[in-house]
């Protein structure tokens, strides 16, 4: 029996000294060098099932753990009052709940972006962010459907929403965008928990293996459905998770596309656009990205994941943001020549209206960060700096807020009859429910990074070189 | 499994324990050409070309998820369908009652869900998951399966398990160390 116990190192790259070129040409690596199967395992692993937690988490979580308590207040008051406490009145109906909704919705779409297309696209940068960023879907998604459920009136009837045979002899309005969006959200959050728990199943066997406390180990053990590694298995798990690729890549486009409709059908002035499916699209896509950034920077910092978090992945991501950015720019300049060239004196008005009138320094702000902001993102000194790259991510999260608020209330306030006409301001509860959404949303990514592997540890081991394995007899192991 | 072989009563098999990848799938296509049928191997990771050196390539999650997405887009398409036309007819802006091009985007969403099931439940069916216990996890090493150890078991329902043949067959393989595989 041979004993032949390595650890392979290996060479990823030569070093810059080798190739004597300025560092700035060589590329990085999508997973530092000198990393092994065990080390990968272990180091993910280990943040998981260390006995301490760190004090900076407890910190995080609890001041995370105050938003909820702002959120459990608001609306139980919410509950209560009814959402005459909200701002909304006539003629601005939609406030800062669908802002917040068609906002978080958005940001949810970049982890189903980075996990099923670019996994169809074979990206391979996409493996050390997908796992977090499904999560950041999953908490999006819950966070987005606050809102809606809330913004019926009476929640606790919401499941008329749903199509049932019952005593008063209805059946909802199919013919409405607004059903369809009760379809399309809560597909999309199924499919999207059922992908992160498959991909989730191979890694919660490895901390079941690895756990060393007995109850730990059973509930872990209990989540892994006694995976065992299996190649037959493996073969169908693989064939099932590029068919939930590829059944999520029509899913997430279709999703904002419904959530535009419920714009886009209507007759008022800025909303009624043909472009505003790809335009919500991409917007949905930018919003995600700078938000994946914002989760990204930080957790690699604190858990030390520089070396499966690379350069690399935050400069593409730079590069994504850039993109998307420029189509939703595109599109703001398309409702410019949409309404003039329409002629309509109404579109005319409310794009003057929009650029000028009461709202006018939102719109302002909403050009300076999703327009100006991102154009940092064409040279490599700012998409290789943390720094800028957080920077521009955040300016990127406040604009896309502002892009709704402008779509949404500013449109709405103003409308054909002036007599009709008033103002908008979100009340102490708009702002309590936004602000607790977002407390509810890192709370559970807190507790996901504590609890669940962050990184896909399986798919990390695929991208060290010695994984690949060639049916040629007698070769060395590469 | 009864009538295949020769059965040693209390033993699942032998496995063979391997460092890389490379080496357990060269043991497999020797174990293939070797003759043997019931074999499975273990990695932490999906290794390519693995399924067919064990002699298994084909599945048929493909058609469960086809058939699932047909059903569900039909359903989908169905349920509007009755819902607005035969159960609780109602006229918006004078558009007909069946005003199909507003049932797609259901229609196309259950189509997704369901087939999304097919393809997550259908897996797992497949694969005979969940399945809490399994003879090889009695294998004292097998923890490290889930971390950069990699193993092949050849079981003892296959025709051709002979104990000390199996044995003295791995042990060509340079395995790291061979062990038998109690139920």
């Amino acid at each position: 029996m041979a004993e032949k116990e390595t650890t392979p190192v290996h060479e990823v790259r030569p070093t810059t000294q080798e190739l004597r070129v300025p560092a700035r040409f060589i590329p990085s690596p999508t997973i530092e060098p000198g990393h092994s199967f065990a080390t990968i395992t272990d180091h993910i692993s280990t943040i998981v099932l260390r006995r301490k937690t760190p004090i900076g988490w407890l910190i995080g979580f609890l001041i995370s753990l105050m938003g909820v308590g702002i959120l459990t207040l608001s609306l139980t008051v919410l509950v209560g009052k009814g959402v005459g406490i909200w701002g909304i009145n006539h003629p601005v109906g939609w406030g800062f709940d669908i802002i917040n909704f068609v906002w978080w919705i958005g940001i949810g779409h970049a982890g189903t972006l980075i996990s099923a297309i670019l996994l169809l696209l074979r990206q391979e940068w996409r493996t050390s962010i997908n796992r977090f960023a499904e999560a950041m879907t999953l908490f999006a998604v819950a966070s987005a459907g606050i809102y809606p459920a809330l913004h019926t009136g009476r929640p606790w009837f919401d499941y008329w929403l749903f199509p049932y045979p019952n005593t008063m002899g209805l059946w909802p309005q199919f013919r409405s965008p607004l059903m369809w969006d009760v379809f399309a959200v809560s597909t999309y959050a199924t499919v999207s928990a059922l992908f992160w728990y498959v991909g989730l199943v191979p890694d919660l066997a490895t901390l079941r293996d690895r756990a060393t406390n007995l109850w730990v180990k059973r509930i872990y053990g209990m989540f892994a459905l006694g995976w065992r590694g299996s190649a037959k298995h493996w073969y169908r798990y693989e064939h099932a998770y590029l068919l939930l690729a590829g059944l999520s890549t029509p899913l997430v486009l279709s999703v904002h596309t419904i959530v535009s409709f419920d714009f886009a059908v209507a007759q008022l002035p800025g909303w009624h656009a043909t472009f505003f499916p790809p335009y919500f699209v991409a917007g949905a896509v930018f919003a995600g990205f700078a938000m994946v950034l914002t989760l990204a920077i930080p957790a690699r910092k604190f858990f030390r994941l520089e070396d499966f978090i690379t350069m690399k992945h935050l400069e593409n991501m730079g590069k994504v943001l850039l993109a998307t950015g420029m189509i939703v720019v595109y599109a703001y300049a398309m409702e410019w020549f949409y309404g003039i060239y329409s002629g309509n004196p109404f579109e005319i008005f409310m794009l003057k209206n929009r650029a000028t009138g009461p709202y006018g320094s939102m719109y302002i702000a909403l050009w300076i960060c999703n327009g100006l902001a991102p154009q940092l993102m064409w040279f490599k000194r700012f998409r290789t700096s943390t720094f800028w790259l957080f920077v521009v991510a955040m300016f990127v999260n406040v604009g896309m807020w502002l892009e709704r608020f402008v779509i949404i209330p500013a449109s709405l306030h103003r409308d054909f009859l002036p007599s009709s006409w008033g103002m908008y301001h979100g009340t102490v509860w708009d702002w309590g429910v936004y602000v607790g959404s977002i407390g509810l949303f890192f709370a559970l990514l807190f507790l996901f990074v504590r609890l669940l592997p962050m990184i896909s540890i399986f798919e990390m081991r695929t991208l060290l070189p010695e994984a690949q394995a060639h049916h040629t007899e007698g070769t060395e192991a590469q | 499994m009864g009538g295949i072989g020769k059965p040693i009563s209390g033993l699942y098999g032998v496995i063979a324990e391997f460092t890389n990848p490379q080496d357990l799938l060269e043991a497999a296509n020797k174990a293939r050409d070797e003759g043997f049928t019931e074999m499975d191997a273990f990695s932490p990771f999906p290794i390519h070309g693995m399924s067919e050196a064990v002699g298994f390539n084909k599945t048929r999650l493909s058609t469960i998820v086809l058939v699932m997405g047909i059903l569900g887009g039909l359903g989908g398409f169905f349920m509007c369908w009755y819902a607005n036309v035969i159960a609780y007819p109602l006229n918006i802006g004078g558009k007909p009652f069946n005003s199909w091009p507003a049932w797609i985007p259901i229609a196309f969403e259950c189509a997704i869900l369901l087939a999304a099931f097919g393809a997550v439940f259908g897996m797992l069916a497949l694969n005979g998951l969940p399945m809490p216990y399994h003879p090889v996890f009695n294998v004292r090493r097998f923890d490290q399966a889930s971390r950069d150890k990699f193993f092949l078991v050849i079981q003892a329902r296959d025709p051709k398990f002979k104990l000390d043949e199996v044995r003295n067959f791995l042990d060509t393989l340079h395995p790291r160390e061979i062990v038998d595989v109690p139920w």
